[in-house]
């Protein structure tokens, strides 16, 4: 089922067409892969799906609504969280708290039900708690629960992220780069959590440097460049495209494709 | 007519000193992040410094020179005792350091000079010269041609040597300024005494015409520190037209509608400019980049 | 475990009450009750920048702006409008948060810097305002503000207000650390790490900072009400330029973030002037002197520095 539908969706920043009237589905259960060199406008695509930009033209429905002009704290509320190329981590706050803030939407109190520290607030606190460990289990993280996240490694910071945007039960999940700066176990790790996370039902869309990972468990990928659409298809599609194989995956991502699926 | 022209008058005396606090605050936040709220502290040692050694019998050129090297020297130990031991700490800790020093600055100074409010003579005569119905005073020239002597003297020092290149770079890059081999403890100290010498040439001008005491820099940081935030904190050029605005403001505040809420008028100037443009009016507008 | 027990909210409070308690047996005279009095009145608007400032990471330099609206509440409510000066006091906090609300809704858009000339401005204006408005607050040389009466019992002298002010540290101080441990502390210090990432996962960022904001104006503007209240008197000097910046003062000083700190701040600003009188003219000089080198040696503030050293200390 179709959960995510971008459509033309482009931006400009002075002058520069950064995103260029792009489009694309993904569906539930899907793991859809965004690659392209460097400057092709992956992030600034990410940016514009999840408010963070407001999109000079197109059009993105969630759930089959429209939700184009919509600000961030709003779209999580309709299913869609993300992760940060360049990590946006609570650095003072311990890794826990972190994936508790993840939770914030489902927390159910007010703000005066906060000052005056009533029952349901630590009845709240209390299943929080619970559900941050649980995720910070999945990802592999729960010894560092009480850890300050300013004392976290760079990798684990990286799996911190996608336990605090799982927090908030997204039906679409983004993740930008998650397995950059990571050694081979970690990003062996990443990979398998993302396989688990699509095939409890959540589309990924995935930003992704690594080539073998990106041609191992993407169902589908996107080639952007220059803020336009290359090329979509399955991974062996893309792979064997001469557009893409030429101008840029070039010759070492090509073999190496080749490599991961030989 | 003539009202009008008075009040631009008298706002642009006022505003350029403001501009000259202003490019001050600019000066050590490019090369630190670091509001230095010392910096209006500056303009009343340049003002109390001249008036104390003409009191001692030094004619004003020599008596203002050694009252601006007073300035930077007070500037570059600021730097070099407050500042560079806490290297390292966040702006909040620095800035709070530099609220510490102007407490200092003003206590010392009333040991030093005295608790009165004092004046220097006009530099060429008091008589108003007419222009257009209005009158201006010789020394209100002064102070704003010597606010544009100022600028400029910055503008060719920036641009036109190899240290105020290395000034630029500190502030475009701070890390990829350190990883070209540019001393940034330097640029930093260099930062502290061009912008006391700038505040205390302010101070020197303007007394004249507005008097100073060892307290007055408060007002001067405030003011000063609201130009360089209306204009867009860190450029140049912004300080010296938020400067010469907030005069113009106050000046316009005072004549139209009400002289006691002038500082009012000014400062809801300043947040309508700021609600509309969130940066100032010559700031880098922020495109957030995660 | 030690780490737990020095951020337990329960240790923090009998701490807090703790110093209420000793300071009548240490110091009975009514000068050192007066000047802990004090304290307790400034630790408590310090207590609303921990929250704006220590939790969300907003800057304020206009909190002296609540400070002079709630003391001239419990002035003007029952000299000119015949109002009950306890119920003054509640409007004059009530008063604190609407204006904080209105004044907050359209400049907590701008950050860092450009918020704290913002929040400037609203200080400066509130102060002009007391002061020019003469037939309502007696201009720049201020008014009278008539002495509470309680069932009957008229509440005057330092004792009473020590106390007063002590339970109201208290008060606020709890609400602070309740604020800490719940939803909206956690979303409030997310954002001052990462706005982006706070809304990424559904913090109303806007919505939260405003409310920040009301509360650190309420605090300020109950300690206002409780400052006129115990001095009889007030001037617009309450709300000027300089008490802002010694509120911001005082949380940076003490930690920023920490409820002792807060109150340890606000001790180092309110004690060390009238220790130091001491020195007479070297006064200013030496003070100016402390607060800098105090910054150098403990840069993060007095309270979490102390505690890291205790924390390393026992490891």
């Amino acid at each position: 089922m179709t959960i995510l539908q971008v459509n033309d969706l482009g931006i400009t920043f002075g002058g520069l067409r950064a995103v260029d009237g792009v489009s694309f589905q993904v569906s539930l259960g899907e793991v859809f892969s965004i690659i392209g060199p460097n400057g092709a406008g992956k992030t600034t695509l990410f940016n514009l799906v999840t408010g963070i930009y407001r999109a000079g033209r197109g059009s993105i429905r969630l759930a089959g609504e429209d939700v184009t002009q919509l600000a961030p704290h709003l779209l999580v509320r309709r299913g869609m969280a993300r992760t940060f190329q360049n990590l946006q981590i609570f650095f003072r706050m311990t890794a826990i708290e972190n994936v508790m803030v993840g939770n914030h939407l489902s927390e159910r109190t007010s703000l005066l039900a906060d000052l005056f520290a009533l029952p349901s607030v630590a009845r709240q606190n209390r299943r929080t708690r619970e559900r941050a460990l649980e995720l910070l289990e999945r990802v592999g993280l729960a010894h560092h629960a009480e850890t300050t996240a300013g004392e976290l490694s760079y990798g684990v910071l990286k799996r911190l992220e996608i336990a605090r945007a799982l927090a908030a039960d997204p039906k679409v999940l983004l993740l930008d780069e998650p397995a950059a700066g990571c050694n081979a176990v970690e990003t062996e790790a990443i990979d398998r959590l993302i396989g688990q996370i699509a095939e409890s039902g959540v589309a990924v869309v995935l930003i992704e440097h690594d080539m073998k990972l990106v041609m191992k468990i993407s169902d589908r990928v996107l080639v952007l460049a220059h803020g336009k659409r290359l090329a979509e298809g399955s991974p062996r599609v893309v792979r064997n495209d001469p557009a893409v194989v030429a101008a840029y995956l070039g010759e070492h991502g090509a073999r190496e494709a080749d490599r991961a699926h030989g | 007519m003539a009202e009008f022209l008075q009040l631009v008058f008298s706002g642009l005396t006022i505003g350029a000193v403001y501009a000259l606090v202003a490019l001050g605050f600019t000066l050590v936040y490019n090369a630190s992040d670091v509001i230095n709220f010392a910096q209006g502290d500056f303009v009343m040692i340049g003002g109390m410094g001249t008036v104390f050694l003409m009191a001692a019998g030094l004619s004003l050129p020599v008596a203002a020179m050694i009252a601006i090297v007073a300035a930077v020297l007070v500037g570059l130990l600021l730097h070099r005792l407050a500042i560079e031991p806490a290297r390292g700490a966040s702006p909040v800790s620095l800035i709070m350091i530099t609220i510490g020093a102007s407490i200092f600055i003003k206590g010392v100074a009333q040991l030093v000079f005295d608790k009165q409010f004092h004046s220097l003579p006009a530099f060429s005569g008091t008589a108003p010269i007419a222009i257009g119905g209005a009158t201006i005073l010789p020394q209100s020239f002064w102070v704003i041609g010597g606010m544009f002597c100022v600028v400029a003297g910055l503008w060719l020092f920036l641009e036109k040597t190899l240290i105020g290149k290395a000034v630029l770079a500190t502030a475009a890059n701070r890390l990829a300024a350190r990883l070209v081999g540019i001393n940034v403890t330097v640029v930093l100290a260099l930062a502290f005494g061009l912008s006391a010498a700038i505040g205390a040439v302010g101070g020197i001008l303007v007394t004249p015409i507005t008097l100073t005491r060892y307290d007055v820099g408060t007002l001067f940081a405030l003011k000063g520190f609201a130009a360089a935030m209306v204009g867009g904190m860190g450029n140049p050029i912004g300080a010296v037209v938020g400067g010469l605005l907030i005069g113009l403001m106050e000046a316009f505040g005072a004549g139209y509608l009400s002289s006691t809420y002038k500082d009012a008028v000014a400062f809801v100037a300043i947040l309508v400019v700021l609600l509309v443009m969130p940066q100032g009016l010559f700031g880098r507008r922020a495109v957030e980049r995660v | 475990m030690l780490r737990k027990i020095l951020s337990s909210r329960i240790a923090v409070l009998l701490l807090l009450a703790a110093m209420i308690a000793i300071v009548p047996v240490l110091a009975p005279s009514s000068f050192y009750l007066r000047v802990a009095a004090l304290v307790w009145i400034f630790g408590l608007a310090a207590l609303g920048l921990t929250i704006l400032t220590g939790y969300a990471g907003q800057v304020s330099l206009g909190h002296a702006g609540f400070l002079g609206i709630g003391a001239y509440a419990v002035a003007v409510g029952p000299a000119k409008l015949g109002l009950d000066p306890l119920l003054s006091l509640l409007l004059g906090a009530v008063l604190c948060g609407l204006v904080a609300y209105a004044v907050g809704k359209p400049i907590l858009r701008l950050k860092g810097y450009y918020l704290a000339i913002a929040t400037l401005g609203f200080g400066l204006i509130v102060a002009l305002v007391l002061t020019s408005e003469g037939a309502i607050t007696g201009g720049p040389d201020g008014m009278q503000v008539p002495r509470v009466v309680l069932f009957g019992w008229r509440i005057a002298g330092v004792v009473p207000w020590y106390w007063i002010s002590g339970g109201a540290l208290l008060i606020g101080a709890l609400l602070a650390l309740n604020i800490l441990a719940s939803p909206s502390g956690r979303a409030l210090r997310a954002l001052h790490d990462s706005e982006v990432a706070a809304a990424g996962v559904g913090v109303d960022v806007a919505a939260k900072k405003l409310a920040a904001f009301v509360i650190s104006g309420v605090y300020a503007g109950v300690a206002g009400s409780l400052l006129a209240l115990m001095n009889g008197f007030i001037t617009p000097e309450a709300a000027g330029f300089m008490h802002s910046i010694e509120l911001v003062a005082m949380v940076i000083i003490g930690g920023l973030g920490s409820v002792v700190g807060a109150v340890v701040g606000a001790a180092f600003l309110v004690v060390l002037p009238q220790a130091l009188t001491v020195l007479q003219e070297y006064e200013q000089a030496v003070l100016g002197l402390l607060i800098m080198v105090f910054m150098i040696v403990l840069p993060a503030g007095i309270v979490p520095s102390l505690r890291r050293l205790v924390l390393e200390r026992a490891a």
